[in-house]
């Protein structure tokens, strides 16, 4: 098991009085493949935005506990949260690319930190895309809207995007659900790439997908984490007679 | 009564409210277009009023509007801009503060335009343009009179709720998810609103001017006290300067002038120039609201 990257303690959450996430703990290893399963409303997506503060975005949320990244707490008073989603990309699960090229997409984050030389913003554009394994598809059309691309192709654009910023964590909230099974295909091949370099933790509602792609699996019922171990133990071996349930698609 | 009655009965009422409505439009239209289209030259857009103002064109009237427009336009649409960034960005909806802007912009956006021009007498000539002189020229008198400059800013304020609102829906439409994709490459607030908001409320922003400028374009009462006049001899060459007007042109023509009978060709043709320049105005600011509400679905 690799170092841990991402620690959280006792998260709690609540949307005004309702409590959505209930006293989460969990330690997330970099440079893996960390997926969140679990039915509709569980508070998975939930918790994938606590761990950039999306959630900071909603009125009448609180939080409670700690997320430490690099062993800080990204909940202190004197965290950047611009710094903090610059270091913790995202990937939502719409496809959102802006209606620009997709040359100022990918230049979008280099630009609002600064970067305004072209051969640098050049080279960002065309590493970033071949990270995402999309410049052969788009190389001769850099300058058309990143709009005028396929579903599976604009979800690849705005993984690039957020490589251009040069994350050290990618969180993709359920990347590839929009999509047919051809560019879901692409998506996964891409996620085992980027965990050679990144760390990831995606949200999926498709058991195989977790199976397939993930190094480690956490369940999630009702707000609570209730089991999250090694992704063949979950799928095989599980402790928790609700994952066994949940996997085996008894419930969920 | 037989029900069947009733229904036809109703069916009539309706029905010749909506021709009513038709032949009321198609008069105007037809009565400013007969009357008008003849004496619609290029000398007439052209030229200077002549003898009295019974002959001669209405150029400085067309002029002295555009002009009055686009510093009316300067003065709104930032302002206007702001506010509905402000309203749609910033705002906590049930706060205080958000509540009272939205209801001084309603009320603004019903006061009668004769009082818009009372203000503007009263604040930017008898106190800004007062102070103004007391302080830049010791007393002397050159901007606590009517001027164009304060025509145009007392036409924008008149105007300033049409922008507001037509802004504020288009940064409304902007998705959520285009905010959280550039919030999540580490853009601050304002960022995102410059790079991704903004730009996508361009056709808003449009339409909200537009509007602005044909509504301007075409009211007399705020400008009658703070800028137009009844006649020049030149252009206006400075914001202290005096100018003519479109509408006001309309009104001196039908009412002040020493041979109305003569004058009439002047008055058609006069409104004619006015309705054509509201009714294209208004006709691309429908368009453009179309497509906004069309990207909104």
């Amino acid at each position: 098991m690799n170092d841990i990257k991402v620690k959280v303690k006792g998260l709690s959450l609540r949307y005004g009085t309702n409590l959505a996430l209930k006293n989460i703990s969990m330690d997330i290893p970099e440079k893996m493949v960390t997926a969140f399963i679990g039915p509709s409303g569980c508070g998975k997506s939930t918790f994938l935005r606590t761990l950039n503060r999306m959630n900071d975005l909603i009125d009448n949320v609180t939080i409670e506990g700690e997320v430490q990244i690099d062993n800080i707490n990204i909940y202190d008073k004197n965290i950047d949260v611009v710094n903090l989603r610059k270091k913790v990309g995202m990937i939502f699960q719409k496809s959102n690319p802006f209606a620009k090229s997709v040359y100022d997409n990918i230049a979008f984050g280099p630009r609002i930190n600064g970067v305004s030389k072209k051969s640098v913003l050049d080279d960002t554009v065309e590493r970033s895309l071949k990270q995402a394994a999309i410049w052969d598809e788009v190389k001769d059309r850099l300058f058309h809207s990143a709009l005028s691309l396929s579903g599976g192709q604009q979800q690849r654009i705005c993984i690039a995007r957020s490589l251009a910023v040069n994350p050290e964590i990618l969180l993709m909230d359920e990347p590839a659900s929009a999509l047919d099974p051809i560019s879901t295909a692409k998506i996964e091949e891409l996620i085992h790439e980027l965990k050679k370099e990144y760390t990831i933790i995606i949200v999926t509602h498709n058991m195989q997908q977790a199976a397939r792609t993930s190094d480690l699996t956490a369940l999630f019922y009702l707000g609570d984490l209730i089991e999250m171990n090694k992704t063949e133990i979950i799928f095989s071996n599980p402790s928790k007679k609700q994952t066994e349930d949940y996997i085996s698609g008894r419930f969920g | 009564m037989n029900r069947n009655i009733k229904d036809t009965i109703v069916e009539s009422i309706t029905g010749m409210c909506v021709l009513m409505i038709i032949f009321i439009i198609v008069s105007i239209l037809a009565i400013t277009i007969i009357g008008g289209w003849p004496n619609l030259n290029w000398a007439f857009l052209s030229e200077f009023p002549r003898e009295g103002m019974t002959k001669g064109g209405i150029f400085p009237a067309i002029v002295g509007t555009a002009i009055m427009t686009i510093i009316m336009a300067v003065a709104a649409v930032p302002f206007g801009v702001i506010t509905a960034i402000y309203l749609a960005e910033y705002a906590n909806e049930k706060s205080v503060i958000a509540r009272t802007i939205r209801f001084a912009v309603k009320t603004l956006a019903v006061v009668p335009s004769i009082i818009f021009g009372l203000f503007g007498l009263g604040f930017f000539i008898g106190f800004v343009g007062k102070n103004l002189d007391s302080l830049l020229s010791g007393g002397e008198l050159r901007w606590a009179q009517p001027n164009i400059l304060w025509a145009s800013l007392t036409m924008a304020l008149l105007t300033l709720p049409v922008v507001i609102v037509s802004v504020e829906e288009a940064i409304r439409t902007i998705p959520r998810d285009m905010r959280e994709a550039s919030l999540a490459l580490g853009a601050t607030k304002w960022q995102t609103i410059r790079k991704v908001v903004l730009p996508g409320s361009v056709s808003g922003i449009l339409t909200g001017t537009i509007l602005a400028v044909s509504r301007g374009a075409g009211e007399v009462a705020p400008i009658l006290f703070t800028g137009a006049v009844y006649f020049s001899s030149h252009l206006p060459h400075s914001l202290s300067d005096q100018f003519m007007s479109l509408g006001y042109h309309i009104y001196i023509m039908s009412t002040q002038s020493s041979n109305v009978d003569a004058t009439q060709p002047i008055q058609f043709a006069t409104t004619l120039v006015l309705l054509l320049l509201t009714f294209s105005l208004n006709a691309i600011a429908v368009i453009l609201r179309y497509r906004i509400r069309k990207r909104a679905k």
